[in-house]
């Protein structure tokens, strides 16, 4: 195993004052959102450093969400790969489902603080639009959620779910109709309605300060985990796996442990079909340098710069850009990224299911298929942990579907 | 003097605003999309702000986001854009043309060569929607170099105290946008632009040019009292989307059209 050595990283110094992850990150916008984003960074920067918004969202982290959330010893995984002791962070054990409540609840919170009572986000598998909208239900805010036509198709499920909370469902036709193009249709919502709303951006993406704020609202995975490994073996994994869309559950897993330099970090992006043009949402292996929605990123893109179709199985991953912050520690060599295929990973929901009791989300799926890898070329003696970022519930009719499964 | 600044000092000369006019390049075809571009310059525009069409453009709204997607699926690349911009420069060696565009595509292949194309196929200025003062030194630096001028937004969310900064970064005009939103056209002109014009002028020498949404004669008169400039975008796009199914009759709407317009700049 070849453990990352790390040269001396302060992780609490990044980003800069103006959203910088070394060259990745910054604010990318058209004006009229400028004053929005920096009343909210200072708005967050405030609510930050107030012991009573953080009580305040730790009580319903716990009360609403359910953290925190078990670190999960995977013995017939384990027994299955033959190598390292495989562990599952179940962040799928959270209200609603996944990970994604942590951020829903933290900007929630930010909005009712900043007296916005209009509240708007993009979806893709749908986990973040449910997040959102049981939040905004709970909190009596206003929520309108815009997610593309093929993942409403996709992740119909979660789309009644969202509708049962009192959200407002928007289909995106634009584009691929998928999570870039909602994204797309929220900004212009922003954009118009900026005065009056709340954009509560469901990845670590984006302008700043969102890649930082929902970092941060992230972070509790890692510091649990942590807590929870080394009560449990009494001393820290060594290695630790997470898939990675925009990089928010990857990036919250992470933190904790970035100047941990013998905890190797791996982030698995989504291979699809095969990294061809068009076929995959691997980042790092087809993409380059650009900018999209508000960010400086690795991004998957044609010759002339226009954005790049993808592909991958899981709507959550489906995305032609990766989180800056994830750009900047792969530059570092401190985070490793590997990518996972639609086979595999169809594959690998059935096994974890089967083998464990538990159905896995498409998208924690792509961390699965890499972490039994690791696990397979690693000693006993090792310690892989794995996030599981999500529950698989809301794939099981798409997932049927591919098998030819009637239902 | 820089051609955008001429045709803002010609304008001022006659006692009038100067027209800004966008369409989007290659929208539906190349060949149309030249004919209508050299329609809306023989028939009273100052100012071609010519869109450079993007697969993902979030600040615009449906009409130039499907003009966009026309043009993409016509085949319109980067060296097409360019050979455009060079076919109208041949005919109208004086008319002013600003790029309307995203900053990911002067990015992808290095800000220094894209603008270095730019400026040899006759554009003068750059108007890029998602790049603020604050990330635009590399932008700014080349055109500097090449000799092109930037032009830059103020929204009517943008403080005082911004309106300065962006004034500094801006060597074109500034492009004020006269309502939070996404491009399209508007029944009603916002009610405020006296005041927003006012604010930027105490801050810049710069011409101001106002738009977003302004379609009519009418709207164009009234903004014209105040302005230096203003800007007309989407009525135009809609010309050549209400045609599609007739394209020998887009240049003669067009014309139309534009000539009304650009009699409501008379002050
Ligand atoms: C369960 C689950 N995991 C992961 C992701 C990917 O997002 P991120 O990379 O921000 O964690 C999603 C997105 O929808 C998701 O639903």
């Amino acid at each position: 195993m070849s453990t990352a050595t790390a040269p001396s990283l302060d992780r609490f110094s990044l980003p800069d004052a103006g959203g910088h992850f070394g060259r990745y990150g910054g604010v990318f916008v058209p004006e009229t959102l400028m004053t929005a984003l920096a009343e909210l960074g200072v708005a967050y920067e405030a609510a930050r450093a107030d012991p009573a918004f953080q009580n305040e969202l730790r009580h319903h982290l716990k009360e609403f969400a359910g953290r925190p959330t078990e670190l999960y010893f995977a013995e017939r995984l384990t027994a299955h790969a033959g190598g390292a002791k495989i562990y599952l962070k179940r962040e799928d054990l959270l209200h609603t489902g996944a990970h994604k409540i942590n951020n829903a609840l933290g900007q929630a919170l930010l909005a009712r603080r900043m007296g916005k009572k209009r509240i708007i986000a993009e979806t893709g598998a749908g986990q973040h639009g449910v997040a959102t909208a049981a939040v905004c239900a709970k909190f009596g805010l206003e929520c309108i959620v815009y997610m593309g036509a093929v993942d409403m198709e996709r992740q119909a499920l979660n789309v009644f779910r969202m509708r049962l909370m009192g959200a407002e469902v928007r289909s995106v036709e634009a584009g691929q109709k998928t999570l870039k193009d909602a994204v797309n249709e929220a900004m212009r919502d922003w954009v118009t309605n900026v005065r009056s709303t709340h954009y509560i951006l469901g990845s670590a993406l984006g302008a700043h300060p969102y890649p930082m704020m929902v970092r941060d609202f992230h972070r509790a995975i890692g510091r649990e985990t942590k807590e929870q490994i080394l009560a449990r073996e009494g001393r820290l994994p060594d290695e630790m796996i997470a898939c990675v869309g925009g990089g928010s559950n990857a990036i919250g897993f992470f933190f904790e442990f970035l100047e941990d330099s013998g905890v190797r970090l791996i982030g698995v992006e989504a291979g699809g079909r095969g990294i061809r043009r068009g076929e995959h949402a691997a980042r790092f292996e087809g993409g380059k340098l650009g900018v999209l929605q508000g960010a400086m990123t690795y991004i998957l893109q044609n010759s002339d710069g226009q954005i790049e179709l993808t592909h991958s199985v899981s709507a959550g991953l489906d995305y032609a850009a990766i989180g800056p912050e994830h750009a900047f520690y792969r530059d570092r060599k401190r985070i490793d990224y590997a990518y996972a295929c639609d086979d595999e990973v169809l594959e690998m929901f059935q096994t974890c299911s089967r083998l464990e009791g538990i159905i896995p989300a498409l998208e924690s799926t792509h961390a699965l298929v890499h972490g039994l890898k690791r696990a397979r070329e690693l000693t006993k003696d090792k310690i892989i942990v794995i996030n599981l970022s999500g529950r698989g519930d809301k794939d099981v009719q798409q997932v049927a579907k591919i098998l030819g499964t009637k239902l | 003097m820089s051609r955008l600044a001429s045709a803002f000092q010609l304008a001022r000369a006659r006692n009038r605003a100067a027209l800004v006019a966008y369409l989007c390049a290659g929208d539906p075809d190349f060949e149309r999309s030249l004919a209508a571009c050299r329609t809306l310059l023989a028939n009273g525009v100052d100012v071609l702000e010519l869109g450079v069409p993007f697969s993902d453009p979030l600040a615009d709204g449906p009409t130039n986001q499907l003009a966009a997607q026309r043009a993409l699926a016509g085949g319109m690349t980067a060296a097409r854009v360019f050979e455009l911009v060079r076919r109208i420069r041949a005919e109208f060696p004086a008319a002013p043309i600003v790029f309307y565009t995203y900053y990911n595509l002067v990015f992808s292949n290095g800000v220094e060569a894209y603008l270095h194309a730019a400026k040899e196929a006759g554009v003068d200025g750059m108007l890029t929607l998602d790049l603020p003062p604050e990330e635009a030194g590399e932008m700014a630096a080349a055109c500097r170099t090449h000799g092109l001028d930037t032009v830059f937004i103020v929204a009517p969310t943008t403080p005082d105290a911004r309106i300065a900064r962006i004034a500094a970064a801006t060597t074109g005009f500034i492009y004020y946008v006269s309502r939070e939103g996404v491009t399209g056209v508007r029944e009603q002109v916002a009610a405020n632009i006296p005041e927003a014009v006012a604010r930027i002028r105490a801050r810049t020498a710069l011409p101001v040019a106002v738009g977003f949404g302004i379609s009519t004669r009418a709207q164009v008169t009234q903004v014209a009292t105040h302005a230096d400039g203003v800007v007309v975008g989407s009525v135009l796009v809609n010309c050549i989307r209400d045609h599609l199914g007739s394209p020998e009759k887009i240049t003669a709407r067009l014309a139309a059209v534009v000539a009304e317009l650009a009699a409501g700049t008379q002050r």
